[in-house]
């Protein structure tokens, strides 16, 4: 079953190698560790029934962008192929983890929690910006095909530069400024139930920049502060805690040229965000916001 | 090289905290860490924060919790730092904007948790750890606190002198993982390792990835003791394809665990006739793999959680996140059928000994966060007592490091005259390093500390300096290879046996099995080697480090776990059925000696600042 096919070039020497070491590892036991984990395979295989997944289960293709810019033979971006055994509850990283431990230790991602709460491993699945973590094999149609953001430079493989990405979200003064401290250090700033749910939804945000890669007009407009940084500057604006004149300050800030009037309500954002945070909506309360306000000076 | 006051390596609960302490008291701090800060696994926390900020509530019913659930293996100076500081700590979280759940009076919500006589635990709804991990990074921003994100540390710089209790520690050795140059980076004042958890030392585990032990395997090569290393905690509600934790609050709800049988076997077969589903953590583990070893699980496997009958509504208003997390990571609908859960690796309570402020053995070099260990756990953590001691001892270390006077520390450090040598372990193979015969070779870390080879020591600028030539020719041989062993493999076959052997239940034949296939790991190490030649984001490189610090803390795990002939905590022997309180009431000290590990024992501190900590049964 799983070869590797390199879609658009030939095979370089090292592909050459990761194959030979592929159908090694299925048709006999090629390095020390495969050796001991057949064993083992086939002794918990006595007491499981069924045969081992990737020997006679389903497979499906996995296909997956390439690039390095150092590498001889990856500089041309390409697709390579990989057969992955299907295995109930299997997400789109369980499956990337597979192909590069399985078959090619060279392949590239970021990765870290797999459980939706780190944002390392936002990626285009499929033709849609998702968590790979969080996206299940059994909801996409083979072959699952992967890529790197769209918009973002790609550094390798499906690694892609953020910095963009935290310079905006740097930009809207990301931190709480209230205007007085409560008395006494062990006093609580008061904050009602309705003011926390109203910023609850803001405050999911896990950084991961599938809005900002989904968004048609920050691609097109490098300086848009994009809707991840806008929905960082809704979650204080919109706390009571800061106080008035903060507020005043950070809607300021959102007036501009390159914050809330770019955005065209499109929706991409929304639709793509894994914490489902109404990206869209917090951005049109900020505009009428900053409306309300600039008619109070007149 | 670059050149900073305070260096924290890492950039979760821990690491933040330390840096924002060390900034506040003058000094200029950088983070070195090798994911961006807001990907630590912190944010993975659910919980919630346990401190005593309530009329009605006082930090010593706090301590006094924490000493019992720790089964009387926590030194009482740690605790009581930890119970006295956790309020304020807990309360400047908030001022700096921390979004948790609220009061009809306006203030921050509290609720109960296992183990604890108050309902102490604070909490931001069931995402505790990401706002906590936010917070702290927004005021790192917000000071300008230098990150450097995307480093992968891989060594010390510590001085050659004989004696570990005099060397020193100048800085550290870091690649940029996006360009692979190999830095120094030197600390004037300090070190501080934040480095996180040890979870990938197991096949199954509630942790990152990312969690793979770096900075206590580093401290321990360097010299520093790691202590408890074999009380591991284990979570009875993990997803079995992936790890990820279903929270207590499930069976807080009313969540019922069945075996294959439909059985309500907590109750059935009397594991906890009391408490049933709601035992502590230890206790339903247990109760779960016996199910599973008797025939009862599901596919030989796990068992189900279910919490249908709760009905909907009660489901999506506490448990929203439940669903999601069974849905998304195990394909499960859990409104229409009942969740799959077994046991998996939770969390270490042993690390790198520290005192009450943060230092370790080695002249500036401190430790915080899971990585460390204080000891506020001992032998079983409570839950929401991991967030406090990250901000509690993170800010402590930074304070110290940044050349605050916190005052005299009560705990010792190290060899003192109270110490106690293990004598004639019987270990089936020899622990510790592979004699490679070659001076030279240094592709796993090498064993020992000397960044000067051995020679006279050195001043600051030259260790740090010596330290990264030896970083650079540990990466060039690694890369140089060939052919050889792929990590990967490693990794897996140790995890497997650590999973196999080291788990919640343990007895002698598997300890030492797990001390064996250790060692064929440590052996087929010597031949591993880094399949992708590109020093751009190299992932195959920073696994194949990671491996070597995971071989070394698999064994100290599992040497402490052989040598502790009793039951306590979250560590059961099945020859030794009782806490054997005349003989144990110390601590596992392991200390790695020219690549020997050697086992010694410290007593437990159960003396208080005004009251002595009795050790009493712990009932279920
Ligand atoms: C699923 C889950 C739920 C939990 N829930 C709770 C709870 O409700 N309440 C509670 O009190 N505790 C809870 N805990 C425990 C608690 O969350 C952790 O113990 C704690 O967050 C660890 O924080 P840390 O700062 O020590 O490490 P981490 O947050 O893991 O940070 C480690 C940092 O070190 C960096 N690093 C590691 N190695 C290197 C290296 N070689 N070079 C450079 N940088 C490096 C990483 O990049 C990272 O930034 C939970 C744990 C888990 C896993
Ligand atoms: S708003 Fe949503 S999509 Fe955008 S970075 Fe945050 S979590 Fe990701
Ligand atoms: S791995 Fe953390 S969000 Fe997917």
């Amino acid at each position: 079953m799983s070869t590797q096919v390199p879609e658009e070039k030939e095979q370089t020497e090292t592909e050459q190698e990761v194959n030979a070491e592929t159908e090694a590892e299925i048709t006999e036991s090629a390095s020390y560790g495969d050796q001991r984990r057949a064993d083992r395979d086939a002794q918990r295989q006595q007491s499981v029934s069924g045969a081992p997944a990737d020997i006679e289960g389903e497979s499906f293709q996995l296909k997956v962008f390439r690039y390095d810019p150092e590498v001889e033979g990856k500089m041309e971006p390409r697709f390579d192929d990989f057969a992955i055994p299907k295995e109930k509850g299997m997400t789109v990283l369980d499956a990337l983890i597979y192909a590069r431990d399985r078959y090619d230790t060279t392949l590239t991602f970021r990765h870290s929690c797999r459980q939706a709460v780190c944002g390392s491993d936002a990626l285009f699945i499929n033709g849609r910006q998702r968590l790979g973590c969080q996206t299940q094999i059994s909801d996409l149609e083979a072959p699952v095909r992967v890529e790197p953001l769209p918009h973002q430079d790609v550094v390798k493989d499906l690694v892609v530069d953020m910095e963009h990405f935290y310079d905006q979200m740097h930009a809207v003064e990301p931190f709480f400024q209230p205007e007085e401290d409560p008395d006494g250090d062990l006093e609580e700033y008061r904050q009602t139930r309705e003011n926390r749910e109203k910023i609850k939804m803001s405050t999911r945000c896990i950084w991961c920049g599938a809005c900002m890669s989904s968004c048609n007009v920050a691609a097109g407009d490098n300086q848009y502060l994009g809707p991840a940084a806008i929905n960082k500057a809704y979650r204080f604006a919109m706390d009571e805690r800061e106080g008035e004149n903060m507020k005043e300050h950070r809607l300021n800030v959102m007036d501009q040229e390159h914050g809330v009037w770019r955005c065209q309500t499109q929706f991409s954002c929304t639709n793509v965000c894994p914490k489902d945070i109404p990206l869209t909506e917090h951005i049109q309360e900020l505009k009428r916001e900053a409306v309300k306000q600039n008619l109070k000076f007149w | 090289m670059h050149e900073h006051d305070v260096l924290v390596i890492g950039g979760g609960g821990a690491g933040l905290r330390a840096a924002i302490a060390a900034h506040e008291e003058g000094a200029d701090v950088a983070i070195v860490t090798k994911l961006h800060p807001v990907r630590s696994h912190t944010g993975a926390a659910e919980g919630g924060i346990n401190a005593a900020i309530r009329e009605g509530d006082d930090w010593e019913l706090h301590a006094y919790d924490t000493m019992k659930g720790s089964d009387y293996l926590g030194d009482a100076p740690a605790i009581e730092t930890l119970a006295q500081d956790s309020p304020e700590e807990t309360v400047q979280l908030e001022h700096w904007g921390m979004p948790f759940s609220r009061e009809d009076d306006g203030r921050v919500s509290q609720r109960p948790f296992g183990g604890l006589s108050f309902p102490r635990t604070t909490y931001a709804g069931a995402e505790t750890g990401h706002h906590l991990l936010h917070v702290m990074y927004e005021q790192v921003v917000k000071r300008g606190i230098q990150v450097y994100d995307e480093w992968y540390v891989s060594n010390l710089a510590v001085t050659d002198h004989d004696d570990p209790d005099e060397r020193e520690c100048h800085g550290v050795v870091a690649y940029d993982i996006k360009t692979g140059a190999v830095e120094g980076f030197k600390a004037r004042n300090g070190v501080i390792l934040a480095t996180g958890g040890t979870g990938q030392v197991y096949d199954h585990t509630t942790n990152a990835v990312a969690n793979t032990g770096d900075g206590a395997a580093m401290a321990y090569r360097a010299g520093v003791p790691l202590e408890d290393m074999e009380f591991v905690q284990f979570h009875p509600t993990t997803l079995p394809s992936t790890g990820v934790l279903i929270s207590e609050g499930v069976r807080g709800e009313g969540g019922i665990l069945y075996n294959s049988e439909g059985e309500r076997f907590m109750f059935e077969y009397g594991y906890a006739n009391n408490a049933g589903e709601l035992a502590s953590r230890d206790v339903v583990s247990r109760a779960e793999l016996t199910e599973v070893n008797s025939g009862r699980g599901v596919e030989d496997e796990y068992v189900y959680l279910d919490m249908r009958h709760l009905g909907e509504e009660r489901i999506t208003d506490r448990l929203e996140n439940i669903l999601h997390l069974a849905r998304d990571f195990e394909g499960v609908d859990g409104l229409e059928e009942p969740m799959p859960v077994k046991p998996g690796q939770h969390y270490e309570m042993g690390g790198i000994e520290t005192d009450e402020n943060g230092e370790t053995l080695i002249d500036g070099l401190y430790a915080a966060g899971e990585c460390a260990c204080v000891s506020v756990h001992g032998s079983n953590r409570l839950g929401g007592n991991a967030l406090p001691e990250l901000i509690v001892f993170g800010a402590r270390a930074g304070r110290h490091a940044a050349g605050a006077d916190l005052g005299e520390a009560e705990i010792t450090k190290g060899k003192t005259a109270e110490i106690e040598e293990e004598d004639g372990l019987d270990t089936p193979v020899e622990p510790g390093a592979v004699p490679s015969g070659d001076d030279e070779a240094v592709a796993d870390g090498g064993d020992d500390v000397a960044a000067d080879g051995g020679a006279a020591v050195v001043e600051p600028d030259e260790t740090v300096r010596r330290a990264v030539e030896r970083e650079r020719t540990r990466i060039e041989e690694l890369m140089e290879k060939d052919e050889g062993v792929k990590h990967s493999d490693l990794r897996a076959d140790l995890q497997q046996s650590m999973t196999e052997n080291v788990n919640v239940f343990r007895n002698e034949e598997g300890l030492k099995q797990a001390l064996e296939d250790i060692r064929e790991v440590r052996e087929a190490y010597q031949d591993v080697y880094v399949n992708d030649p590109s020093r751009t984001f190299n992932t195959d490189l920073i696994h194949t480090i990671e491996t070597r610090n995971l071989i070394d803390l698999a064994e100290a795990i599992t040497l402490g776990a052989l040598a502790r002939d009793e039951f306590r905590g979250a560590h059961w022997r099945q020859e030794h059925q009782e806490r054997k309180d005349d003989e144990w009431l110390k601590h596992t000290m392991l200390s790695w000696n020219d690549g020997t590990p050697e086992l010694w024992y410290k007593p437990v501190i159960l003396d208080g600042e005004d009251k002595t900590y009795e050790p009493k049964e712990r009932s279920y």
